[in-house]
């Protein structure tokens, strides 16, 4: 059974001038100890997705719909309480702000022991004492001087290997990580994502990856959905996305991807860019939503939305004329 | 830190000196004639010179500055001109009521008000927000020996649960203490209770959207939780420095309000040296009061410290 299984969520904001779908009509799943990505352009549902999942979307304006099972139980029908036992416990999230996720006024330690505190019911020196080991796993010299210091007192790489202890803390069953490299330099995000898979190894979590870089996706993700206007365009096992891109979307992205030494070995070429905007969410829309900048559209994309099909094994795409191969029977 | 507070302490000497020389110069330039005053309305100019010499009102300037700064140094405040009394030992006789009350009034306004304004921004937009800043505004616009002598008729008069005016010494116990305290701490309160609410509500407003907050609510922490320890404490730097600003409207306040109690306290006995014109004891109350201020705006400098660990010196 899948550890977590989201269907239909519907995810939406109550604004002045009507409604905005920001997540409208998603479904997928991840297994245990599964890392799956969810990538897109910025505003296209992403974040609100995983904010969905651990129910932190402020209600009102917001309003989740659909169902979010987490081991068989639906998180949209708990008490406050019963969510509240949840995060930081069985699902944990990490942001990307490093800089302003953590409590400027409090000690790092104090911030790792709380989640031990409320969860475990550890004593304040048995929390500490924990801290310092989780600090020790996730890579920080010196843990026990750092344990009484202050976010401000840590470079921007250090916060995040903070963040993450705090998230690992628990041992929960589901990391959520929203763009956890996007704020970081180029060297440190690689030795993020390098902890983030040996932390998975050791702790067993399955992780969700929100990100809209591609070559993290590349280097962590096992099965990758792309998201595009609130909706789930195309999913597929990280191999196959990369290989075979059914959805012009992912095509796109991709394409607009730079290739390492391109300019050295002659063959150069501009990067491609996706032309226009992701388009306002707030009206819904009839055809498919990628229409207003897929350089294939028709008519019959204006007019009908294309169905979510599965286009190879355990390939699926929301697109008309995306080729279809024999699905294995 | 050490070093920092003994600097600190230091840097209150030029400051005390220029207030000294402020309160001594005000009364110096302000009008009317305390030995003409002292020799009644059927004295003859020669009566109220000789008085004048008396007191030495006849001297330059500058030398009864220096004069007055030495004995003060000494701890010595000079004779009150009115009652013959040493003003320290007027003064030492008036600080308890006027010292309770102001005690009083801040511990209350702080305990009521904090919550309230972390309610407010918590419930923004709410009925219970707009009812907090209603009472906020109403509170700033009724003057307090309005609130004062509305307070005493209800409570004193018709309901009869606490006494109309006067003070009970501490050493008579807490009960008739505070007793006579509450309606006084109340209608000097209820200005500052209004400041500091909507200062809290602002400050948390703004708190509650960083991403720490989500970062809290993420980790499974519970709302009160999130609001004093999470919230609240990154939000106390600015709610200490309006609470340290309002004890200023306190000391201002305390003077109407004691009037209003019939409180026998520092503010009653400023009043009746000013009608007096008797310059030893307004000046010796007015330096107190300067120097209280000082020293509050001391202890906030330090207590930032120990809210926000960013803060160093």
């Amino acid at each position: 059974m899948a550890l977590l299984e989201v269907e239909n969520l519907q995810t939406h904001f109550r604004a002045q001038d009507g409604v905005n779908r920001a997540v409208d009509g998603v479904t997928f799943h991840v297994n245990a100890g599964e890392t799956v990505a969810i990538v897109g352009e910025s505003g296209c549902g992403k974040s609100v997705t995983a904010m969905s999942i651990l129910r932190l979307i402020p209600e009102p304006p917001g309003k989740i719909a659909g169902s979010i099972r987490f081991n068989g139980r639906d998180l949209l029908k708990l008490s406050d309480k019963e969510m509240r036992s949840i995060r930081g416990n069985e699902i944990s999230m990490i942001f990307q702000e490093p800089m302003t996720s953590l409590n400027p006024v409090l000690t790092v330690g104090k911030q790792i022991g709380e989640t031990l505190r409320l969860h475990q019911g550890m004593s304040a020196a048995q929390a500490e004492a924990r801290a310092v080991e989780m600090l020790k796993l996730v890579g920080i010299p010196e843990p026990q001087r750092r344990v009484k210091e202050y976010p401000h007192q840590l470079s921007g790489g250090m916060r995040q290997r903070v963040m993450i202890a705090i998230a690992l803390a628990c041992n929960p069953k589901l990391l959520i990580a929203d763009e956890p490299t996007t704020a970081l330099d180029v060297t440190i995000q690689a030795q993020i994502l390098d902890l983030m898979r040996d932390l998975k190894r050791t702790v067993g979590a399955a992780i969700v990856i929100i990100t809209h870089d591609l070559g993290v996706v590349a280097e962590v993700a096992e099965r990758v959905i792309v998201m595009y206007a609130g909706r789930k365009v195309e999913e597929a096992s990280v191999g196959k996305l990369f290989r075979t891109p059914r959805h012009p979307y992912t095509q796109g992205l991709l394409g607009s991807m730079p290739k390492l030494g391109s300019s050295l070995t002659g063959d150069e070429t501009r990067l491609q860019e996706i032309p226009g905007l992701v388009p306002s969410l707030k009206r819904k829309l009839d055809g498919c939503v990628f229409a207003s900048r897929c350089p294939y559209t028709t008519d019959l994309c204006r007019a009908v939305a294309p169905a979510l099909e599965e286009k190879d094994d355990g390939h699926v795409a929301a697109c008309h004329y995306a080729p279809k191969e024999a699905v294995a029977a | 830190m050490f070093a920092y507070i003994v600097r600190r302490v230091l840097a209150t000497i030029p400051v005390m000196a220029i207030v000294a020389l402020f309160v001594f110069s005000l009364l110096y330039i302000a009008p009317g004639d305390p030995a003409a005053v002292i020799a009644g309305d059927q004295a003859t100019p020669e009566d109220v010179e000789r008085i004048r010499q008396s007191l030495g009102l006849d001297r330059p300037y500058l030398v009864r500055f220096g004069e007055w700064v030495f004995r003060i140094l000494r701890g010595d405040l000079g004779v009150s001109i009115f009652t013959n009394l040493p003003v320290s030992l007027m003064i030492q006789q008036r600080i308890e009521p006027t010292l309770s009350l102001m005690v009083v009034t801040l511990l209350l306004a702080v305990t009521i008000a904090v919550p309230m304004g972390v309610v407010a921004a918590w419930k923004a937009g709410t009925w219970i927000d707009n009812a907090v800043m209603s009472f906020a505004v109403l509170s700033f616009s009724v003057p307090v020996f309005v609130v004062g002598y509305l307070l005493a008729y209800i409570f004193a008069l018709e309901l009869d649960w606490l006494p109309v005016q006067g003070y009970t010494p501490f050493s008579n116990g807490f009960g008739p203490w505070i007793q006579n305290l509450i309606l006084p701490a109340v209608a000097l309160g209820s200005v500052y209770i209004a400041l500091i609410a909507r200062i809290t509500r602002a400050t948390m407003l703004e708190v509650l959207q960083q991403d720490y907050i989500r970062t809290a609510r993420a980790k499974g922490a519970g709302q009160r939780s999130i609001l004093f320890l999470h919230a609240l404490k990154n939000a106390a730097v600015p709610i200490v420095t309006v609470i340290g600003i309002g004890i200023a409207l306190l000391i201002g306040g305390a003077v109407v309000t004691e009037s209003v109690f019939a409180i026998p306290g520092l503010g009653r006995l400023t009043v009746d040296a000013i009608l007096r014109r008797d310059y030893p004891v307004i000046q010796g109350v007015v330096l107190l009061f300067s120097f209280v201020y000082v020293l509050v705006n001391l202890a906030i400098d330090l207590l930032y410290t120990l809210f926000d660990p960013r803060i160093r010196y």
